[in-house]
């Protein structure tokens, strides 16, 4: 952690002498660029990615490692133009700062769907870029980090490539021309070899020159399985998450919040706590306590103790009621219409046949391996964060509030992530960090989470409940209407993380419905949002998640009412709207021998979807084992366009797939007395 | 109390009902065996006590009954064991925060069955829970591992 603890120290101190000048090429050039947040101690920043020492050349990442493999990736974008050798290749997080803003996450924000997307409309979704850039948005999230990345990163590595030559032009007496660059160092026309780690501060002070990144014909790392700069440290135990921090004279604390999510605290007695083995204090946190210990299992343990008086939920006491709520929803105002081809209403009442269906999709925790916590130092006009988010800059702007600072009196740090999956978006942990921080000033502490408090403390992939209608004719789908209604995750988060109202269609609602490439004449998707306090976030691919189940379920059904093979009945709609989807439905009936006669005892079913930027198509196979259904099975064939890894493109794809079937099989989540049922995994 | 880790020899004066996670984790500062759930019920605690595969979150301090060995002395990034070698060459580890479990579980295996089959593996490792899904990998690990030791043998 020393590296970037000393990277990170003097955040925004701008222009010294050894720094250039920040992110200054390519397209940054359009528009203001972010002042660089790194000032080494030592050797060089050459822009907000690269730092050079005496010790080697380290990259630095605006976006968090959270097992999706963006330290590769991002890491051989700079890699692939400053001709570093792979493997001394260093890779660190760096400060929570506005130059790491992620301009493509705010451009997926336009609700239209992405295969579809018009000229005029990637213009717009530009413009949304930049607005990015004016919050500051440093996210990693959305599928967003590797497309976001792909020119800034590679221009910021062609352009510090550029200034090193320079830089050894003047000290060789050469034209930069002649040179090149191989494995970290500059060669001349006589062979003469001057390593990057000797050139970094007089490259330092060039002014960065412009060059176009190469072309992949050129590439030798991008476009390869790279081995991770990660995985030996997590291989033997020693790679840094969250919980790993340790800090001279560092507290452990536990917390324990009202279970009725966003409910008070009535009252509470410490003296349970205070007399357990170990436990040093309770701190009272409004609507929960905290309790500091020497160790974290005395803090667990002490909080539990803690005899509290709860007060009620905010939201309807039970799944039923929640339900009740959501269907409630069905009769108020309509939120979207995003999809409205032909006239769906007049085809339905002239239908022979009407095929409907109703899908209830229940919540689910996002359950990272390591469950939240933060650790904090405050000192009282400062605060020191460390902290595993996918958000730097709201765990910071969150943590300041919370402890009456200013957001730029906070540094935050940010280690190896044990598991996202949108949950670490939000800043709640942070700022509760901070909160137990404040009540010790000048001694750090590490607020830890139990599983119980991490799985019934979550923001939840919200309830769903679909009410489908569709006709069929002459073997293809006639009419498609969709109506959906859950509460509304953006508009919490949004107004979480920005302060800003999310007014207009809510796309994440719908995205998966509306938005997906069958030619169907008459189709019609509807958003309608429940009025429903219960905490709700980002999950993994968000509303494709439930929407995308939905989708191809109904799909599913209306093949079998006309009486088709569910691939070739999606194949003859898809086809008239996008080759590439039609493709990869084409490629997984292949990869899985869709056609070849079955195995007794077995089944299969297909799905397609296109999800942030990629179209998917799964076939799943199960077995019946004596009445038990094994999952025995699956293909998946993807197109995200050019895969810059391969291995890691593979990783995810397969990740997806088991993350997906176990929240089907495993992860619901209900509620009893306004408390979430489901404490652990065995439940 | 004293205990063993890793052939180092430790003192501490937590209460022996304290898990042994927690004395590592918090009192000896051996961080890579993690936490998970505290219920074993996800593995990523696990460590070898004499050799076997426990959940370190279940075994109170003053029931320690032998020599811990933990992620760290397993294999050193300049000494890998035979697994860590094979996780590295497959890499296994997306997020990572629950392969010092995965593989402290899978060493006991190979300690027992030098040559696992798919089923085995499978049935040995299903109390270890991986959220980023990285299993198949962790099956073909466990297998490359296996013939390693057995051509070293």
């Amino acid at each position: 952690m020393g590296r970037w603890g000393r990277i990170t120290r003097r955040t925004l101190l701008v222009g010294s002498a050894a720094v250039a000048g920040g992110a200054a090429f390519g397209v940054w050039r359009l528009n203001q660029p972010f002042a660089n947040p790194l000032s080494p101690e030592q050797g060089a920043a050459l822009n907000p990615f690269v730092v050079i020492d005496e010790t080697g050349v380290t990259l630095v990442m605006g976006r968090s490692e959270m097992g999706q493999g963006v330290h590769t990736t991002l890491a051989a974008m700079l890699a692939e133009e400053m001709d570093l050798d792979w493997s001394s290749v260093r890779v660190v997080h760096g400060p929570a700062a506005a130059a790491y803003h992620n301009a493509a996450l705010a451009a997926m924000g336009l609700p239209v769907a992405d295969y579809a997307k018009t000229p005029m409309q990637h213009r717009i979704a530009g413009a949304m870029g930049t607005l990015s850039r004016a919050f500051g948005l440093q996210i990693t999230g959305g599928s967003t980090a590797t497309r976001d990345a792909f020119e800034p990163l590679r221009l910021a590595g062609a352009s510090a490539r550029e200034a090193l030559k320079r830089a050894a032009a003047d000290r060789l007496g050469v034209d930069a021309a002649q040179l090149r660059t191989e494995d970290g160092a500059v060669i001349a026309p006589d062979d003469r070899r001057v390593p990057y780690t000797e050139l970094a501060e007089d490259a330092a002070r060039v002014d960065p020159p412009q060059v176009a990144p190469r072309p992949a014909t050129e590439w030798r790392l991008l476009g390869q399985s790279l081995p991770r700069p990660d995985m030996l440290a997590k291989a033997t135990g020693a790679a840094a998450y969250g919980v790993d921090v340790r800090l001279p004279g560092m507290k452990f604390a536990a917390i324990r919040m009202n279970p009725r999510l966003g409910g008070p605290m009535r009252g509470f007695d410490p003296a349970p706590a205070l007399a357990l083995a170990g436990v040093e204090r309770v701190i009272d946190l409004g609507s929960g306590v905290a309790v500091v210990a020497r160790n974290s299992w005395a803090a667990m343990k002490g909080a539990e103790a803690v005899d509290v008086t709860w007060g009620p939920a905010p939201y309807p006491e039970t799944t039923e009621a929640i339900f009740q709520r959501i269907a409630e929803a069905f009769e108020g105002r309509r939120n979207s219409r995003l999809r409205d081809d032909g006239n769906t209403t007049r085809t339905l009442d002239d239908a022979a046949q009407v095929i409907e269906a109703e899908y209830r999709l229940p919540f689910l925790a996002h359950s990272t391996m390591e469950p939240m916590n933060a650790t904090a130092l405050f000192t009282g006009d400062a605060l020191e964060l460390w902290t595993p988010s996918q958000t730097p800059l709201v765990q910071a702007r969150f943590a300041a509030q919370a402890v009456g600072l200013r957001a730029d009196q906070v540094t935050v740090h940010t280690p190896y992530l044990g598991g996202g999956f949108g949950r670490r978006l939000e800043a709640d942990y942070s700022a509760l960090a901070a909160r137990v921080a404040r009540e010790m000033p000048g001694v750090p502490v590490q607020v830890m989470w139990s599983r119980e408090e991490d799985m019934t403390h979550d923001f939840y992939r919200p309830a769903v409940i679909a009410r489908m209608r569709g006709a069929v004719q002459g073997g293809l789908a006639l009419a498609l209407e969709a109506k959906v209604a859950a509460p509304s995750v953006t508009r919490q988060a949004v107004v979480r993380m920005t302060g800003l109202p999310a007014p207009g269609p809510d796309k994440g609602h719908v995205e998966g419905l509306f938005d997906q490439p069958y030619a169907i004449p008459n189709y019609r998707v509807e958003g309608y949002l429940a009025d429903l306090d219960i905490p709700l976030g980002f999950w993994r691919s968000v509303g494709h998640s439930h929407n995308g189940f939905i989708h191809e379920c109904f799909i599913d059904e209306l093949a079998h009412a006309a009486g088709r093979d569910p691939i070739e009945f999606r194949l003859a709609m898809i086809r008239p709207e996008s080759a590439v989807a039609a493709n990869v439905l084409e490629q997984v009936s292949m990869m899985a021998r869709w056609r070849a006669p079955r195995e007794p005892g077995t089944g299969r079913g297909v799905a397609f979807a296109w999800s942030f930027g990629t179209p998917v198509a799964q076939v799943i196979e199960l077995r019946d084992e004596s009445g038990r259904i094994r999952i025995a099975k699956a293909w998946i064939a993807c197109d995200m366009g050019r895969a810059l890894d391969p291995a890691i493109v593979q990783a995810q794809m397969e990740s997806g797939l088991i993350y997906g079937v176990s929240a089907a099989v495993m992860g619901e989540i209900t509620f009893a007395g306004g408390m979430v049922e489901q404490r652990n995994f065995p439940e | 109390m004293e205990l063993t880790v890793n052939g180092d020899r430790y003192e501490t004066d937590v209460p022996e009902e304290t898990p042994l996670l927690w004395v590592l984790r918090d009192e000896l500062g051996l961080t890579g065996t993690k936490f998970g759930c505290g219920v074993a019920a996800c593995g990523a605690c696990t460590v070898h006590i004499d050799g076997e595969a426990v959940r370190s979150c279940q075994i109170a301090l003053g029931d320690v009954w032998g020599d811990v060995t933990t992620i760290e002395g397993l294999g050193r990034p300049d000494a890998l064991h035979a697994l860590q070698a094979a996780w590295v060459r497959h890499q296994v580890a997306q997020c990572g925060y629950c392969q010092p479990g995965q593989i402290m579980q899978a060493a006991a295996l190979l300690a027992e069955n030098p040559a696992p089959d798919d089923a085995q593996i499978d049935d040995w490792m299903a109390g270890n829970l991986c959220r980023c899904g990285t299993y198949s990998r962790i099956r073909a690990a466990i297998h490359d591992a296996a013939n390693s030791l057995a051509e070293e043998a």
